[in-house]
């Protein structure tokens, strides 16, 4: 695919090194211990996730990518507690987490506001939950609309938002319960490129500007590069860590940084881990039987 | 919307004609003139075969002939007499002093379908969230909600005279036992298609079991909620014609009956046009009403 020469995804400039070593250095945020988690179906025990090891660091944004099937969602429905692990522990700040929770704030893939509430109110609903007056928890909803740029629909209902709006305000309110780590579930999925990309823009905005460490799932290579300081790759079948990429591309971001030699380095070598080159004989049924359904005249001759 | 009134058009159109237009059916003769049949009476109706009979038998014999116009038969009234008997059916007087005027039989009827449906409501509700939401109530609830749906509500006659007396509680009982079960049902039905990824996102917001109940489920199903317990009142409506046969016969069933007694058939006509008009005026009503309670419904009819 990349017929230029590019450096080792492994190569760091020193500022990015250093940028590294500093955030080793930070208190460990989330840290997950020989996870695994099995499912029983029909067909037998099926193992989703197989001994994963990872910690992520004080406000550092890690991104979980893996080909589909490979348990990335199991992932971070186990961290946010909706689902429980077969073995192994999820540490959040060195204590263990069970049942979900507000330190965990969640961004799903599918849009989950509550239709019944405005978008003040959707925000609202974590504080509500903490047991807030209404009047403080009134003006800390408008300030996390307010930093997600929606304040002139702050009093809309969900079914008046597009969809990029509809993730902004379910950023604001997993971010309003103040959660020590954000988890986010391709979150960005669902929507178009154009907007996908600006979603991309104001994640990063709003991440550099408050405290917080995000884990974000995706499948999309770009995506990954573009928000992660590392990535986290999975393999599936079963569901375990293929390897850590440190993201060698420099801090702050930009869409400019697409085409540079780190960032096109980093994807390809996602691209060799996550679609291996096959094996001619394994491919084999694995192509496209074309057949002609309909009888071709003359009229349009072929290009091939 | 043109449709709309169409549909009530046309079987209206349906009607005219039959009751309008002289030789499409009227198999009867409304006497005008007896003649020297002796059984005659003006304002009689006669099978058009006996009337021609006899006006044969008096051609040959050459007396004065009878004579009559096309009728039909006096249970269908054309839809002019009906209308008016909408005006005329109330200020009937009642035969007996002990009976009733028809907006007291009317009124006697809505209290009974307002109570019985209330009381079933208060019970009913409840349930079937609770049914919907946990899996244990749903358990301990349903199979025997499954069983007694499949009773006959009007089976119980006897048994709630029995009980309760002959007067208006055994109604609102039938009622209740007609709606009840099959909102228990319907109900836990709708709050189990609630979308769980709204229950998970209260979860991972901290969300504890009362609130995940209180403010999302309640709220989450708000509007099904409402629009099942739209359909259910037109089931409690069904109801109340049986329920109102039993013990003394009361409200609107009994003026129907008693009319038809009378041979009032036009009143009859009138009154079961009521039941349909105070039944679809009511669901529009709720239908209003309902947007302005969930305004955020509004869009969700568009999509």
């Amino acid at each position: 695919m990349h017929h230029v020469d590019l450096p080792s995804y492994l190569e760091q400039e020193a500022a990015v090194k250093d940028r590294f070593e500093r955030l080793k250095q930070r208190p460990v945020s989330l840290e997950v211990q020989g996870l695994s988690k099995q499912f029983e179906t029909r067909n037998g025990t099926v193992t989703a996730l197989h001994d994963i090891n990872f910690k992520t660091y004080k406000r550092e944004f890690v991104c979980v990518i893996g080909a589909s099937g490979c348990g990335k969602s199991t992932l971070i429905r186990v961290l946010a507690g909706l689902e429980s692990p077969s073995s192994g522990e999820v540490l959040l700040d060195g204590k263990a987490v069970h049942d979900p929770g507000p330190d965990r704030g969640m961004v799903f893939q599918g849009y989950t506001l509550f239709p019944w509430r405005t978008v003040k109110q959707n925000v609202m609903f974590g504080l509500e939950m903490a047991g807030r007056g209404r009047m403080t928890s009134e003006e800390e909803a408008l300030q996390w609309i307010d930093l997600v740029g929606l304040e002139k629909f702050a009093n809309s209902y969900p079914h008046q938002l597009s969809g990029g709006m509809k993730q902004r305000v379910a950023i604001a309110r997993a971010l309003a319960n103040q959660p020590r780590i954000l988890l986010m579930d391709e979150p960005f999925g669902a929507l178009d490129a154009q907007t996908r990309a600006r979603m991309q823009g104001y994640l990063l905005e709003i991440w550099k500007n408050i405290d917080i460490t995000i884990l974000f799932i995706t499948h999309d290579l770009d995506e990954a590069v573009y928000l992660a300081d590392r990535i986290l790759v999975l393999k599936a079948h079963p569901g375990e860590v293929q390897e850590i990429i440190e993201v060698p591309v420099p801090q702050p971001r930009g869409p400019e940084q697409f085409l540079s030699p780190e960032f096109l380095a980093t994807k390809q070598r996602l691209e060799e881990l996550i679609h291996p080159a096959q094996p001619e004989e394994e491919s084999n049924g694995d192509h496209l039987n074309m057949m002609r359904m309909v009888r071709v005249d003359g009229d349009v001759p072929s290009v091939l | 919307m043109v449709l709309a009134v169409a549909s009530f058009l046309l079987p209206l159109l349906i009607w005219s004609l039959i009751s309008y237009v002289p030789w499409i059916w009227h198999p009867k003769v409304e006497i005008t003139e007896p003649g020297t049949v002796s059984y005659f009476t003006p304002g009689m109706l006669v099978e058009r075969d006996v009337f021609d009979r006899e006006l044969q038998a008096l051609q040959e014999s050459g007396e004065l002939l009878p004579a009559g116009k096309p009728a039909n038969p006096i249970y269908l009234p054309a839809p002019h007499e009906v209308a008016t008997a909408f005006y005329t059916a109330f200020i009937t007087e009642p035969r007996r002093r002990s009976e009733m005027w028809l907006h007291q039989s009317l009124w006697s009827s809505i209290q009974v379908i307002f109570w019985g449906f209330l009381l079933s409501s208060l019970f009913g509700v409840p349930l079937g969230i609770l049914a919907g939401t946990y899996d244990f109530f749903s358990r301990l609830f349903e199979p025997f909600v499954e069983f007694f749906r499949y009773l006959p509500a009007p089976a119980f006659g006897a048994l709630a005279v029995a009980i309760l007396g002959i007067h208006q509680a055994p109604k609102i009982a039938i009622i209740f036992i007609g709606t009840f079960f099959q909102q228990v049902l319907v109900i836990s039905n709708t709050t189990r298609k609630l979308d769980p990824a709204l229950l998970e996102a209260a979860q991972t917001l901290g969300a504890g079991r009362l609130a995940m109940l209180f403010r999302v489920v309640v709220p989450g199903i708000a509007t099904d909620l409402y629009r099942d317990l739209r359909i259910l009142l037109g089931w409690a409506w069904t109801y109340l014609i049986v329920s109102e046969l039993i013990g003394t016969s009361s409200g609107i069933t009994w003026f129907i009956t008693q009319q038809a007694r009378y041979k009032n058939f036009d009143n009859v006509y009138a009154a079961i046009m009521m039941i349909g008009i105070i039944g679809l005026g009511t669901d529009l009503l709720l239908a209003w009403l309902g947007r302005r309670i969930f305004p955020w419904q509004r869009a969700a009819a568009q999509a």
